[in-house]
């Protein structure tokens, strides 16, 4: 009976635990519902149906083909004659007098056919275009005077040929042309990134491993004043196309900006931290003053501190650098002083009972405790902030970040922007590994 | 007796062994430290010298121009303090565009990283022999900067806030998704066994055993994220889509005479880092159970 007494409160026991399972059954419905609303509510305030309409595939079909492929222009000068092949129909990449692509075969002065793809061929001669194209028939395309003539076999324009009066475009299963008053060109797209090792102007172009390999260990030098080596190491590292060195720099400036960043603010958030903490300094005001410091950095944000640093020092990595170290000092000094308060205070009694002063209290109490979590912290913001200074790079100009936006924004060199997008990857990864390879090496690896 | 001080001196010896080789151990890492120091400094300096020469504006020259333009700003902005108020009310819908695309990055990332997370967990996930690619997929989103999927996505859909919203989501994935899977190795697997006896497939499994154990956590890693999507999402507007970080770049464009919309909008997007700052860190500290 005194059993049923004790446990008594049944009904109401029950009444509470329905009431919770309401509420739990009442959340699970409500939150997918609030999300679901927040959806539709984004999906008229970011207009996405609009966006379905602007969104252009065939740029994202460029943007794909470009990345793994290169074209060759193949140009012929309607106004003053002379056919020219330019790899991406760059100057840095035209062929040089005497020298075609393999898939072109001259026939003359002012004529060649080029071999497409899909077994299409393209003939030029003067300014007469023939476009051969299997079970269709020669789509002929002539530039007389002020007039461009189109002549297909069934006399209609098929949907795959865009014709006006000032330019006729065809876009074939394997190749491309474009026909204007000024010139004729026809485009042929091949597989990889062409010139990557050298250009043509380099003596090297063209050669397999193998080649290249025997040039390293015989004596004959291809360029009389280097050694095989050199000359080659030289002319990839300056290859105009690709411009490695700049590349190369750019990453390096990128890590540079990161690196100067996260340790310069480790060093002034250092000190600072220590004003900030509740244990070592007992002025309540200086405190005051640190905190709010550190959170006006924060808030601040990284993005205003690049503008107004850019207005003062100009671009380059500097600038870059700087605005990292002043956002990050607030960071850092918000966490080091939340660290050192939660300093156990044994071990700083234990020093001080052996007579030590304050200074060597610090040093032997206070930093054994606190140098793994710091260490551990800025490392990991090493790491986050190489990722940073490519944006900030973007924004100040300097570093990785300015080429690809660069790369990105002349929207042809696609095959440059998925290179600088795999350096970049690369780059990331590379300092994650290395910023866990050195916690692990500093301070013991915890997993 | 001869015995004794036999043993004493050996002691003795034997004490003064010990001393001298710990004093040549702590010489040696002295010295350690002492040259990591060095080259420490040393890389200090000689990178700040090369960043220094590889910089537009030199360092020195630079300091004393750097109150300038916040002066000019200032000036201007307090020649038109009326106007201020005004002008933050006027650019209040880019603010919340940017508060959106953080939101709903976080939102759609938050999601995916559930996914992913549970996927490549040892002991939760549904394809064990996967976790290995799950894993390298998410160390791929958290390697790739947000600019770079944002700008390649202007590209294909045109300006606006959903490419910066995708750009920032796919990063959003990788980041939350290790943080989580870090929290679901913690997550006690009982449960989950009393689930699989009553013939629960994974997805209940995940849905009613792992989630209410880690949901906290979860929760307090996704704000976390979404105070620092704010940020990210103002600098992408910067770069190149919507929202507060358009704005601030074309007014900022327009040069002096628009330096009070300048003004206006550092104050906007002041206010609600700090805000969002505030917001997050109180809920996160509710959920984990700090004081």
């Amino acid at each position: 009976m005194t059993a049923t007494a004790e446990f008594a409160p049944g009904p109401d026991l029950k009444q509470t635990a329905t009431a919770l399972i309401a509420r739990k059954r009442l959340i699970a419905f409500v939150t997918p519902a609030v999300i679901l609303g927040y959806f539709i509510y984004l999906f008229f305030a970011f207009d996405i149906r609009g966006l379905m309409d602007r969104a252009r595939m065939d740029n994202a079909a460029i943007l794909v083909a470009d990345s793994y492929s290169y074209k060759t222009h193949i140009t012929h000068d309607n106004r003053i004659g002379g056919l020219t092949y330019a790899i991406e129909g760059e100057n840095k990449g035209t062929y040089p007098e005497g020298m075609v692509p393999d898939f072109v075969t001259p026939l003359g002065e002012d004529a060649a056919r080029v071999t497409l793809h899909a077994g299409e061929v393209a003939e030029i001669e003067g300014s007469t275009l023939r476009y051969m194209v299997p079970e269709y028939g020669t789509v002929t395309v002539t530039v007389e005077g002020r007039d461009i003539v189109l002549d297909t076999p069934d006399g209609q324009i098929p949907d795959w040929i865009s014709a006006s009066s000032a330019r006729v475009n065809i876009t074939g299963e394997g190749g491309r042309a474009v026909v204007t008053r000024a010139r004729t060109e026809v485009f042929n797209y091949s597989f990889g990134w062409e010139l990557f090792w050298f250009t043509l102007d380099s003596p090297f172009y063209g050669k397999s491993l193998g080649e290249l390999a025997r040039l390293v260990v015989s004596g004959d030098r291809v360029v009389a004043e280097k050694s095989n080596l050199a000359a080659m190491v030289h002319d990839f590292w300056n290859n105009p196309m690709w411009r490695h060195k700049d590349v190369i720099w750019a990453i390096f400036e990128t890590i540079l900006m990161a690196f100067l960043g996260t340790m310069g603010a480790a060093l002034v958030a250092l000190p600072m931290a220590f004003m900030a903490a509740r244990n070592f300094n007992r002025l309540k005001s200086v405190r005051f003053a640190v905190r709010r410091f550190f959170d006006f950095v924060r808030g601040v944000d990284g993005l205003i501190w690049t503008i107004i640093l850019s207005r003062a020092f100009g671009p380059g990595p500097l600038t870059g650098a700087l605005a990292i170290l002043i956002t990050d000092t607030g960071s850092f000094g918000k966490m080091f002083s939340e660290a050192l308060e939660n300093v156990d205070d044994k071990q700083v009694e234990g020093v001080s009972s052996t007579g030590a002063k304050p200074m060597q209290r610090y040093r032997f109490g206070v930093i054994p405790q606190v140098t793994p979590v710091f260490l551990s912290q800025i490392l990991y913001y090493l790491e986050s902030n190489t990722r940073s200074a490519t944006v900030i790079g973007a924004i100040t100009g300097g570093g990785i970040g300015l080429l690809l936006t660069q790369a990105i924004i002349t929207q042809k060199d696609w095959e440059e922007v998925s290179y600088y997008i795999v350096l970049v990857i690369l780059m990331v990864i590379a300092m994650d590994t290395f910023s866990g390879w050195l916690r692990g090496k500093l301070i013991g690896r915890k997993d | 007796m001869t015995g004794t001080t036999l043993g004493q001196s050996f002691g003795v010896q034997r004490t003064a062994d010990i001393q001298n080789a710990y004093m040549a151990m702590a010489r040696t890492k002295r010295m350690y430290g002492g040259i990591m120091l060095v080259i420490f400094i040393a890389l200090m300096a000689s990178g700040f010298m090369l960043a220094d020469s590889r910089n537009a504006g030199g360092f020195w020259d630079g300091i004393l121009n750097v109150f300038d333009f916040p002066g000019e700003v200032l000036a201007e902005a307090s020649e038109k303090a009326a106007l201020i108020p005004a002008l933050m009310v006027k650019f209040f819908p880019s603010l919340l565009e940017t508060i959106n695309i953080a939101a709903a990055a976080t939102l759609v990332g938050g999601l995916l990283a559930v996914i992913l997370s549970l996927l490549s967990t040892r002991g939760l996930a549904r394809f064990p022999r996967l976790i290995g690619v799950f894993r390298r997929l998410m160390d791929i989103l958290r390697a790739i900067p947000e600019i770079v999927i944002a700008l390649v996505l202007i590209f294909v859909l045109g300006g606006g806030p959903v490419p910066a919203m995708i750009a920032i989501a796919l990063h959003t994935a990788g980041a939350l998704g290790k943080l989580f899977s870090e929290v679901n190795e913690n997550a006690s697997v009982q449960p989950l066994e009393g689930l699989e006896s009553t013939g629960a497939n994974w997805t209940q499994r995940m849905m009613l055993g792992v989630v209410p154990q880690v949901a906290p956590n979860w929760l307090s890693y996704a704000l976390l994220r979404f105070e620092i999507n704010i940020r990210a999402s103002a600098i992408l507007g910067f770069v190149g889509s919507g929202g507060i970080g358009y704005d601030l770049k074309n007014a900022f464009s327009w040069g002096q005479g628009r330096y009070d919309e300048v003004a206006a909008i550092f104050i906007l997007l002041f206010l609600a880092i700090v805000f969002f700052d505030q917001l997050s860190s109180h809920y996160r500290n509710k959920l984990v159970g700090k004081a």
